[in-house]
């Protein structure tokens, strides 16, 4: 690195950085200096614009304007980023926002070492150290998905740490963390800092609590910073003596007008309280897991009911019974007085609810989501503007009431949360961890709306948080752990019972008495110690296969994770194969006709029973009439009709002309065109006999006649001219749909962050997706190959090597044509749809399966002519039907090699490696 | 008893889902109008530029003849190749048909000896192979018999077979293909469409969030294929009105009004079934393994790529019970044959029934598989 020795005690810095969202302004024009080898902690209201800070410094987001040096660079420059994202470590905000949940956490951590280039045994040594230190050990083999919250903060920081980053950057990393796991937290940061006293840590962060303890802190408001310096000098500046005044006094004036400190006024006394919620020994059970065990409480009308625990300990399982999302195994729960009943309409028209994931539209604005929730309450019409107004004001939404949530940063998509919960004037409230991720200003004004509800308007109030002073605040609260309610009491009570200082304390001195073992704090040698080697010096490669390797190793994982989602590519093939195989028939044959025999003599009989000895032919009922013959054919049910007019026999024998007529239903011309030569055909015979017949002697066999000999299917029959059709088709579509997701998944689900701020390159990252679909679909290919050998009994009389080696050029564009479907998308949706019009259609109609290419023409003949699957269908033929091996069948096999480098080749170019 | 203006806002929510994916857009912008002119353009006749060869062993006046009936559309201009090339050129793919003609064939036919002409088939070339084979008999046998008629000035045959073509006189294959095409789009649209939407709101959670409000799962899946299938139906009118019978010029003998009536019935059908797949994946990626899965067989064996009558009974009977099959018979019957709701009450009605099934069971796995998923 080419540190200049003047930016030794600053391990970034901004120059003029600002940056906008469509018409967004998220940073305007800041400069900063941001000092190394210490905790620098951002502060500021939501959607100040401190995650895009981060996301620049971590070079997850395309710089727009100004300058971003961090560890002795310009981020703007693509090989410093390259050259630094080895050195830096980025946890976005959200809980596990950057891990794979299906994977387990050993598998997590095992692929950002491989990632970042370390061997097995130094994988595994760091693993165990930064699993022992963060009591994650126990957790291995638990996949990411299912851990708690803060569980999945700790595997995300020891992703993060696995490769000794010189700078950490953490966006709001304890949000939804209860507190005994953020103590964790920090200690671990504390320890691994002890061990690394070079290493900067950025912290955003909610918790004022938190930043006190930070070595200096930014203070950011809409865009711009407002004040930096160390946690005391900041308290000095503004005469405060906690943090959180601090932070208060140094907004603008008009921010904090209309900000006062939450007043509470005391729950009035009822001798006879209306009960709100009750539950009775509610239990829930997934699998041998209890989630909730036999719990118990009662809710007056009007009270401020609180549930305090851990992560995972049950709190939002019992909020989801109470609900009626999850039915309870045992125990009763009842709202309002009505027992939960799923299907109870008008009790939950009573009740507001906010789960602890954001579960709004993404689609629709804010504004929008607040009136379809209005709506879908029954506010009466007249009413919603007035409300919804209100429900903005309240809550701060009124300057991004047009945006939509995904542009939000997380602290207001909660606010929105909760305004559209309480949007219909509920009188029961159940709110699950409403307030993480929003500022201290936003968190005491919600407070503060919550208690005039429950005081003004007796709403019953229902919330768990991870705020011990929302705890405190509460009329009663309940400690959770593992499934159980340890202690139901007022706040003050619980202080005085355990005689701690704080509520807080009390909590952990509860939780202790428990028999459930407490994770150890973490010693202090941390990731890494003395003797380790230094990571491997830097050297700029363009592809590194370790890198490609992991990202197929963990796309595998993934697969194995999913067995079903493996099965149906491998079993879904075998049975469409038996479909196709069977069910598509080239002959037509079974064709409905009916006889109009206006004559009704024996010679017009004759001619009748000659149309009804054919084998292609099945005849209907007669004709009656016209009319009957015109309703016949309209429905369909006839594809032939034939008239035979009055005195055809009379005619006939006297040698008058005569005309037979045949109506043929034209609405399938393919079908139509091969009824015409039939009855074309019997017609000549049935003269060839009649003229036998009349002149007594063999009329002949006409002038000439033709052998027609079907080549490499002298039999004509379906399964040897099918089988190698169907073979290309599934080899296209199955292996696209498989690869299309896993690009835009990861854009859908957050964790294609870890290809913007890790070393992996577009090419490594696509290609290792790719390999183990291709592997996938050459196994489908072996499959299909053999099925066709055995169970249909289609030989390969050609090269077999042929065929597999096209088969393998053939997978690697199927798959590569997922892989592109899903780099230019932005759903998952619109993914899978590429992928079928891209895949089905030209695969049916323009590869040459049931007509040639050279017999098409405008734009299908040219998708016919570039799309590979008509060459791997010829040599498919050539080698099964044809005998034919690599040398007759080379100018199929050029297109086909060369459409593998263009799919990949645009794949990479389409793909972004940062976010724009 | 589902609540409408619940559906309404639920449906115009799912509008501006798609409204808010600009890429979807295009995409059901191209399905209704590239796609299905390309569809249409690409094949003019059943039997088109089908490629031949003759090999002239007789270089008569009648094997000039017969090599001259062979000309486009149907036909690629013939080439004339010598019998040694015959193998190759059915090998390598450059013919479908080669028609031999033997020495001394004009002599042969002259002194009434029948003599045989051979034609080699290239039959991995299915349909082609299939039905041109017997159109170059009919072609090749009739231009002989004019020879000899012509020759000895015989008089024609006291009986003859008049040909009508009913519904698509000139056997124009464009008309089809347009309609085959939109009828295959309206299916895996609507089945995309409303299943991965479905599986997308619960990936997201937004489900969980709706069945805590008032509103029922019957509620939701209505709002789903209701809205989903005005955007189809809107799209396949359109596409029908300005692609295939403006552009394309294809007429439309029955009633459009019908016919899309039956689009309509069609898609509560496969919106229907597209949730009850919805109930069965658990994740997106399973979805769409599923979705190629039935989307293949209801496109291929429906009725529409090749006739119904020739399939095996089994493969019938079984594709009874998808909608596909039903729907192509009902397009068929109003589009191309002018049948109406007298003749096709069967496919409403059979229709209506699977819709009602597919919906039925999904409204019992609804609240299951939503709760497994969280």
């Amino acid at each position: 690195m080419s540190a200049a020795p003047s930016s030794s005690a600053v391990v970034a810095t901004l120059k003029n950085v600002s940056l906008k969202y469509g018409k967004t302004q998220a940073l305007a024009a800041v400069t900063l200096d941001i000092p190394a080898g210490c905790i620098v902690g951002l502060i500021g209201p939501d959607g100040v614009g401190k995650s895009s800070l981060l996301a620049l410094l971590a070079g997850a987001r395309a710089v727009q304007q100004g300058l971003v040096h961090a560890l002795g660079g310009n981020m703007a420059d693509k090989a410093h980023r390259e050259r630094a994202c080895t050195h830096i470590a980025y946890m976005p905000q959200g809980l596990g926002k950057n891990l794979y949940p299906t994977l387990s956490v050993e598998e997590n951590l095992q692929f950002f070492g491989r990632l970042f280039g370390h061997r097995a045994t130094e994988r595994r040594k760091r693993i165990d150290q930064l699993t022992r230190s963060t009591g994650l050990t126990p957790f291995l083999s638990r996949s990411a998905g299912k851990l708690s919250g803060g569980m999945k903060q700790k595997l995300g920081l020891c992703c993060a740490l696995i490769h000794d980053p010189d700078l950490l950057i953490l966006d709001e990393p304890t949000t939804g963390v209860d507190p005994l796991a953020r103590v964790q937290f920090w200690d671990l940061i504390q320890g691994i800092r002890n061990a690394r006293p070079g290493m900067s840590v950025i912290v955003a962060t909610a918790y004022m609590d938190e930043a006190q303890r930070f070595d200096w802190l930014v203070v950011m408001d809409a865009g711009k910073v407002l004040a930096t310096g160390p946690p005391a000098q900041l308290l000095a500046q503004t005469h405060s003596n906690s943090l959180e005044a601090a932070f208060i006094a140094l907004l603008p004036e008009a921010q904090r007008r209309g900000y006062h400190e939450v007043r509470i006024p005391p729950l009035p006394d009822d001798t006879h309280p209306e009960i709100a919620i009750e539950a009775k020994r509610l239990t829930k059970r997934f699998g041998d897991f209890v989630a909730v065990d036999q719990v118990s409480f009662r809710i007056r009308r009007g009270e401020i009911f609180g549930f305090i625990g851990s992560n995972g300990c049950g709190k939002s399982t019992t909020m989801k019974m109470l609900t009626g999302l999850l039915p309870a195994d045992e125990g009763q729960a009842a709202l309002l007085g009505q027992p939960v009943n799923a299907s109870d309409i008008a009790t939950r028209r009573r009740v507001g609810y906010m789960s602890q994931s954001f579960s709004l539209y993404s689609e629709l604005t804010v504004r929008q989501n607040l009136v379809l929730h209005a709506r879908l309450f029954t506010v009466p019409k007249a009413e919603i503007p007035t409300r919804v107004a209100e429900m903005l004001e309240r809550f701060g939404l009124v300057d991004v009431v047009d945006v939509l949530p995904d542009n939000l940063p997380l602290g207001i998509r909660q606010r929105l949360s909760l305004a559209v919960a309480m949007v219909h004037r509920p009188e029961l409230l159940i709110l699950d961890e409403p307030t993480s991720g929003v500022d201290p200003m936003a968190r005491d004004h919600i407070w503060q709306l919550m208690i005039d509800l429950a005081r003004n308007d007796k709403v019953t109030v229902f919330i768990s948080t991870h705020f011990m002073n929302e705890a405190a605040r509460c009329d009663r609260i309940s400690l959770m752990n593992a499934g159980k309610v340890l202690v139901t009491d007022v706040p003050n009570e619980l202080v005085r019972k355990r005689q701690t200082a704080t509520l807080e304390e009390a909590f952990i001195s509860y939780l202790k008495e428990t028999d459930v073992p407490l994770p150890q704090p973490a010693p202090p040698a941390a990731a890494t110690s003395p003797q380790q080697p230094p990571p491997p010096p830097y050297r700029r490669i363009r592809f590194n296969p370790g890198r490609a390797w992991s990202y197929s190793l963990r796309e595998t994982l993934e697969l194995k994770h999913d067995p079903v989602r493996a099965t149906m590519a491998l079993l879904g093939t075998a049975i469409l194969m038996f479909v196709f195989g069977y069910g598509i028939s080239l002959d037509v044959e079974n064709l409905s006709y009916a006889v109009l025999d206006r004559d009704q003599k024996s010679l017009s009989h004759d001619y009748a029973l000659h149309l009804s000895g054919s084998r292609y032919f099945i005849e209907h009922p007669p004709l009656v009439d016209y009319a009957d013959l015109d309703r016949r054919m309209r429905s369909g049910e006839l594809s032939l009709a034939v008239e035979i007019p009055p005195d055809f026999s009379r005619d006939a024998a006297r040698g008058n002309p005569v005309q037979v007529g045949a109506w043929v239903d034209g609405a399938m011309p393919r079908r139509a065109e091969t009824v015409r030569g039939y009855v074309q055909g019997m017609h000549q015979g049935w003269l060839l006999d009649a003229a036998t017949r009349r002149l007594g002697r063999n009329a002949g066999a006409g002038p000439a006649t033709i052998e027609t000999r079907f080549r490499y299917n002298p039999d004509v029959k379906s399964l040897p001219a099918m089988v190698p059709a169907v073979i290309p088709m599934l080899l296209l579509m199955i292996p696209a749909m498989l690869a299309a997701l896993s690009v835009v998944r990861e854009k859908e689900l957050g964790s294609i962050i870890n290809l913007y701020v890790t070393p992996v390159t577009r090419s490594e990252f696509l290609l290792g997706k790719q390999l183990p679909y291709v592997v996938l679909a050459m196994f489908n290919f072996a499959l299909m190959t053999l099925l066709a050998v055995t169970v249909f009994h289609v030989p390969i009389k050609g090269s077999l090597l042929a065929l597999t080696v096209a088969a393998l050029f053939f997978v690697l564009f199927s798959t590569g044509f997922g892989l592109l479907a899903s780099t230019f998308t932005r759903s998952q949706i619109a993914a899978m749809f590429v992928t079928v019009i891209g895949t089905m259609i030209p695969a049916i109609q323009f590869a040459g399966m049931l007509n040639p290419v050279s017999s098409l023409e405008g734009v299908g003949a040219w998708i016919g002519r570039i799309y590979p699957a008509s060459y791997f269908l010829a040599i498919s033929r050539g080698v099964f039907n044809k005998a034919l091996g690599f040398a007759s069948l080379q100018d199929d096999f050029w297109p086909l090699l060369l459409s593998v480098p263009v799919i990949l080749v645009l794949s990479i170019v389409l793909l972004k490696k940062q976010e724009t | 008893m589902p609540h409408l203006p619940t559906i309404y806002r639920l449906g115009v929510k799912e509008l501006w889902s798609l409204v808010r994916d600009p890429i979807m857009l295009v995409l059901i912008v191209y399905t209704f109008t590239v796609s299905i002119y390309i569809a249409a353009t690409a094949m003019k006749e059943t039997l088109n530029k089908a490629p031949i060869a003759i090999v002239d062993e007789d270089r008569s006046p009648l094997s000039e003849r017969i090599g001259a009936t062979f000309y486009p559309p149907h036909f690629l201009p013939p080439a004339m190749i010598p019998l040694s090339a015959m193998d190759a050129g059915l090998d390598d793919g450059n013919f479908t048909f080669i028609l031999d003609i033997p020495p001394n064939f004009q002599r042969d036919v002259l002194a009434g000896k029948s003599p045989a002409m051979q034609l080699n088939v290239d039959a991995t070339r299915m349909s082609q192979a299939f039905s041109g084979s017997s159109y170059v008999q009919q072609m090749a046998i009739g231009e002989v018999t004019e020879f000899v008629q012509h020759y000895r000035g015989t008089r024609p045959l006291p009986v003859e077979l008049v040909m009508r073509t009913r519904f698509n006189p000139n056997l124009e294959q464009s008309w089809f293909g347009a309609l085959m095409e939109l009828i295959n789009n309206v299916t895996m649209l609507s089945i995309v469409l409303t299943g991965a939407a479905l599986i997308r709101e619960r990936e997201h959670g937004t489900i969980e969030h709706l069945l805590v409000m008032p509103v029922t799962p019957a509620e939701i899946m209505l709002a789903k294929i209701g809205a989903m299938g005005f955007v189809v139906l809107l799209a396949a009118g359109l596409a029908l009105a300005g692609v295939v019978q403006g552009v394309l010029g294809v007429p439309v003998e029955g009633s459009v009004t019908l016919f899309l009536a039956g689009t309509a019935v069609h898609l509560f059908a496969t919106s229907s079934m597209a949730i009850f797949m919805a109930t069965l994946a658990r994740s997106m990626p399973q979805f769409g393994m599923l979705a190629m899965l039935v989307l293949l067989p209801l496109q291929l064996l429906s009725g529409n790529a090749t006739p119904r009558e020739s399939m095996p009974i089994l493969v019938q009977r079984v594709m009874l019970l998808a909608p596909t099959t039903h729907f192509v018979s009902l397009g068929q019957a109003v589009l191309f044959r002018g049948a109406g709701f007298s003749v096709v009450w069967p496919q409403f009605l059979t229709l209506a029934a699977i819709g009602a099934s597919f919906f039925a069971i999904s409204l019992s796995r609804f609240r299951k598989t939503i709760t497994q998923m969280v």
